[in-house]
């Protein structure tokens, strides 16, 4: 971290977004995690995918529960909603907020300790209910601000900076997510935002709950030779299975498809997913292959990282309770509460 | 790209844009950082070993560092470096127990100076500590060359120029004052080891049209005539002035002719206003106290009416391209225009005459009519004979003559020590010092200061156009200054990135306020300009690359428009950027060349 202000100062030629918004206009304040930690860059990422979607920033909200990585949200976009719950009730706060307010862009940010430990319960049931949101969990394996204990994502036998292994099985969370029905699920490294980015797009237009698990190394106490969750343990053992490129609906490139193993998903605005497989036998729309085909590079070391799972038509939280096109926030009292002569109404029928 | 190598001064010298843009390479960014710790005398003391006019050149510098000044680029308006270097100036104490002891007892080298100016008097400064004997002659009574002659006091006071100048002619300087060479046959009899000639372009050019001879009473050569104003030889001119000429010398004309009485000034060019050779603030400051400025008004005769000048007629001219593209002036055809006037100066240009050159003594001469010299060492065909300032390459400005000075002490003082001047000659040398404290403390002000350019108050122009001798600028004070200073981006302090030690965590790429940091596949340089973060147009800027980090790729740092503001370096977990102060070493006589 550093204790100057960032100069306001940019680059003369910064490109801008059609909102007519550098990407500097979507940061936030200056960061105070620790030099080289990787939320931060993932912070950038998202930085750089706001921008590239031209989302207006106002129109976002941003949820975190406790943790470093619930600080990140105050790090990126400093003019979106925000609000930095209880540890572990991010999903309850975005489950309410969405419910509320259909029409903002929900960009969850969780921790493996807000979201593996405390918040499991709370992560599971936001999947199960389809929340429109991007859910990220900036994934450690170290709980980094309480000094350094194995967090429940961290590998079976991987070791502490202080040198002890950790005697626990992990949970991955992406398998979880797979399991519990998300339509969009990725992981992906902070130190690659050539991939992280294009996927970060993706999941924020995507129409329903996506996932994305970062693998964000804690460069204070977890970035050491025996860590499982350090830059070079991860550059090591990084296998993409997937090369994704969003295409909004805007700036659709039909020259960018190319024939062979490149997958086209359009999404319900019209924005385009392509998808390029690298791994030769990896298909990203069998939800029962990609757990297997997990399991078995986790076996080997491998860390899968790219677009995993993609269900092309996801159901939502509001399609399934059946909720008015308007934002729920938007309609006027008497619609939300039509009183005591309606009410009468509905229990007479029940009769 | 291959690797930069950072060993190689010239990198990280051309990083720092307003050192490597003065020709005498005056280390900028220290001696604004000492000015901003109040530390005037230090400041004064850094400016004099390079630039040997410190008060005067904080005055009247042609500041070729102001343009290439980074904080020009990332904002509007550079430093005000050269009003800057009038603050030390100004405000330091009395430096008599800094300056270099001059040995009584003498080397048993002479060394004779042709000229009293900025040329001569650098190399009387260099070589009189090293024990050299040297005798000056100067055409003038008094010391000084063209800063005496061609710049108004109402620009530089005359206690300032006497200050500079005389610190150097006390180190004991033999001066022959009011006495011009009139033969350097004669001056080579002499038996000096070596010839230093610094004396300048003393001729201005004239303009032969029709009217001239008539008129010739009403017609001055400008930098004669503001000699002769300096000299107190002329005090009046007309009501009705005419400035021909769109240089520094036309400015100074003009301005010294409104304050001798001159009501109506008018200043012609031929050619376009922007394309004039004035500094752009010497053109401020003319049309600050009322002067026109007419562009595209060629000079074609001068009206005589009974006998005396009445009036210049002018054609007007505009610009257009020939067939190959060449811009050239053309008249315009409308009728011609006809400025009156009592008298005109002339400031067209001026250019050397060395009439007292003997032309069969071993000193060649080109078409031009200049001295054939070596570009290092300033020798001319003749080995014991060297120019320097105006006399060497025709007309720039007191910087250079400065800069001319030291190269040529130098190769006098190898000559005199039997030594080769190409191969003898002291190299540059660069030293990087890490300026880390602390986890965030550096020493140095990392905080960008978002302050614009100040402005140099001015004195009430009442007052300064009634008095030629009252100084127009009046200088910042300290508070100014201060502030001033701030906005300096020290570029001297420079980004020092050690790929064994990258993680590749990005931090640096994310905080880097003006994108200067790519990690990217290599490249050649043309086509790696265009994958860098930020567009990396200019290429007079480096590129600075690093050998291949883990995942094979290298770290591109465009050097354009970084702000030193060390946010990779504090950003950086690993240390893999450190902020390392960078001091350029320049010779000067002495030193290694005595070794």
């Amino acid at each position: 971290m550093s204790y100057l202000p960032k100069p306001k100062i940019h680059h003369p030629q910064l490109p801008k977004n059609t909102l007519g918004l550098t990407r500097r206009d979507y940061e936030g304040s200056l960061s105070t995690l620790c030099a080289g930690c990787g939320h931060d860059s993932v912070s950038a990422a998202l930085i750089q995918a706001c921008f590239e979607l031209d989302l207006p920033p106002h129109r976002v909200g941003k949820l975190s529960g406790i943790g470093c990585s619930s600080k990140t949200p105050t790090y990126f976009l400093g003019p979106a909603h925000g609000f930095n719950s209880v540890h572990g009730r991010m999903p309850s706060i975005a489950s309410g907020a969405a419910a509320a307010n259909r029409d903002l862009v929900y960009i969850g940010v969780s921790g493996d300790g807000d979201t593996a430990s405390i918040g499991l319960g709370q992560f599971i049931h936001a999947i199960r209910r389809g929340v429109n949101m991007l859910y990220l969990v900036e994934n450690n394996g170290t709980y980094g601000l309480t000094k350094g204990q194995f967090s429940a994502t961290a590998d079976v036998g991987s070791k502490s900076k202080a040198g002890k292994a950790n005697p626990y099985t992990p949970i991955d969370l992406v398998q979880l997510a797979l399991q519990m029905g998300a339509g969009f699920v990725a992981r992906s490294f902070s130190g690659d935002k050539e991939q992280l980015v294009p996927l970060l797009k993706a999941a924020i237009a995507y129409p329903g709950f996506a996932f994305i698990d970062v693998i964000s190394p804690c460069v204070t106490f977890n970035n050491h030779e025996a860590s499982t969750k350090s830059y070079s343990h991860i550059r090591r053992h990084d296998r993409p299975v997937m090369a994704a490129d969003f295409v909004p609906l805007a700036q659709e490139i039909t020259a960018a498809y190319a024939p062979g193993d490149r997958h086209t998903v359009t999404l319900h605005d019209g924005s385009m997913l392509h998808l390029k497989k690298l791994a030769e036998d990896y298909d990203p729309y069998d939800r029962i292959g990609a757990m297997n085909y997990l399991q078995r590079h986790q076996a080997d070391g491998s860390v899968l990282t790219g677009l995993l799972y993609l269900d092309a038509e996801p159901t939502e939280m509001h399609a399934m309770l059946g909720t008015d096109a308007a934002a729920l926030n938007s309609l006027p009292h008497a619609s939300l509460c039509p009183g005591a002569a309606q009410l009468d109404a509905i229990n007479a029928a029940l009769r | 790209m291959k690797k930069t190598d950072i060993s190689d001064l010239q990198h990280f010298h051309k990083v720092v844009d307003c050192q490597w843009a003065c020709p005498a390479h005056t280390n900028v960014p220290e001696y604004i950082r000492l000015i901003a710790a109040g530390r005037y005398t230090d400041s004064y003391m850094l400016n004099w070993f390079s630039n040997v006019f410190p008060g005067v050149l904080g005055r009247t510098c042609d500041r070729p560092c102001e343009p290439a000044c980074r904080r020009g680029r990332v904002e509007e308006k550079p430093v005000a470096i050269c009003r800057l270097k009038r603050v030390a100036a100004d405000f330091k104490d009395d430096i008599s127990d800094r300056l270099p002891a001059i040995p009584s007892k003498k080397n048993g080298k002479r060394v004779a100076l042709v000229g009293a100016g900025p040329a001569s008097l650098a190399v009387a400064r260099d070589l009189l500590p090293l024990g050299y004997e040297v005798v000056l002659y100067e055409k003038d009574q008094r010391g000084g060359g063209a800063m005496r002659t061609q710049i108004p006091a109402f620009r530089l006071p005359e206690s300032v120029l006497d200050e500079e100048v005389d610190r150097i002619l006390d180190f004991g300087v033999e001066c022959h004052f009011g006495q011009p060479v009139q033969s350097m046959g004669w001056l080579l009899k002499q038996g000096f080891d070596a010839v230093f000639v610094g004396s300048g372009a003393p001729r201005g050019r004239d303009l032969d049209i029709p009217g001239r001879q008539e008129a010739s009473a009403n017609i001055h050569i400008g930098i004669d005539w503001l000699a002769s104003v300096a000299f107190e030889h002329i005090n009046t001119i007309g009501k009705r002035v005419v400035v021909i000429g769109g240089g520094n010398t036309a400015m100074d004309c003009c301005r010294t002719a409104l304050r001798l009485g001159g009501e109506q000034v008018t200043v012609t060019v031929r050619s376009g206003f922007d394309e004039m050779k004035a500094s752009p603030w010497e053109k401020e400051d003319a049309m600050h106290e009322g002067i026109p400025i007419l562009d595209y008004h060629a000079p074609k005769s001068f009206q005589i009416d009974n006998g005396r000048l009445s009036g210049v007629w002018f054609e007007k001219m505009r610009a257009e391209r020939d067939d190959k593209g060449r811009r050239r002036l053309v008249p315009t055809g409308e009728p011609l225009v006809l400025i009156p006037c009592d008298d005109v100066l002339m400031a067209i240009g001026q250019e050397n005459a060395f009439p007292w050159i003997e032309r069969d003594i071993g000193i060649e001469f080109d078409q031009w009519d200049m001295p054939k010299l070596d570009a290092d060492t300033f020798q001319s065909t003749h080995p014991q004979v060297f120019f320097g300032g105006d006399a060497a390459f025709g007309p720039k400005n007191i910087i250079w003559a400065v800069a001319h000075g030291h190269a040529a002490a130098i190769s006098m003082d190898l000559l005199c020590q039997g030594k080769d001047l190409h191969a003898d000659r002291p190299a540059k040398g660069v030293t990087l010092v890490s300026q880390k404290m602390g986890m965030h403390d550096w020493s140095y002000g990392n905080d960008f200061a978002a302050t614009q350019r100040l402005a140099v108050p001015h004195a009430d122009k009442f007052k300064t156009l009634k008095n030629i001798k009252v100084e127009v600028e009046l200088g910042f004070d300290a508070e100014m200054a201060l502030k001033e200073a701030a906005r300096c981006l020290n570029c001297d302090v420079q980004t020092v990135f050690t790929e064994n030690l990258c993680i590749e965590c990005d931090a640096c790429v994310d905080i880097c306020p003006e994108d200067c940091i790519t990690f990217t596949t290599n490249g050649d340089e043309a086509e790696l300009r265009t994958r860098l973060t930020a567009p990396a147009t200019n290429l007079d800027q480096p590129l600075y690359v690093s050998d291949p980090v883990p995942t094979g790729r290298v770290m591109v740092k465009d050097e354009d428009l970084c702000l030193h503001c060390g946010f990779c370096a504090e950003r950086c977990p690993t240390g893999a950027w450190d902020m390392q102060k960078s001091i350029l070493t320049l010779p000067q006589a002495g030193g290694v060349c005595r070794v």
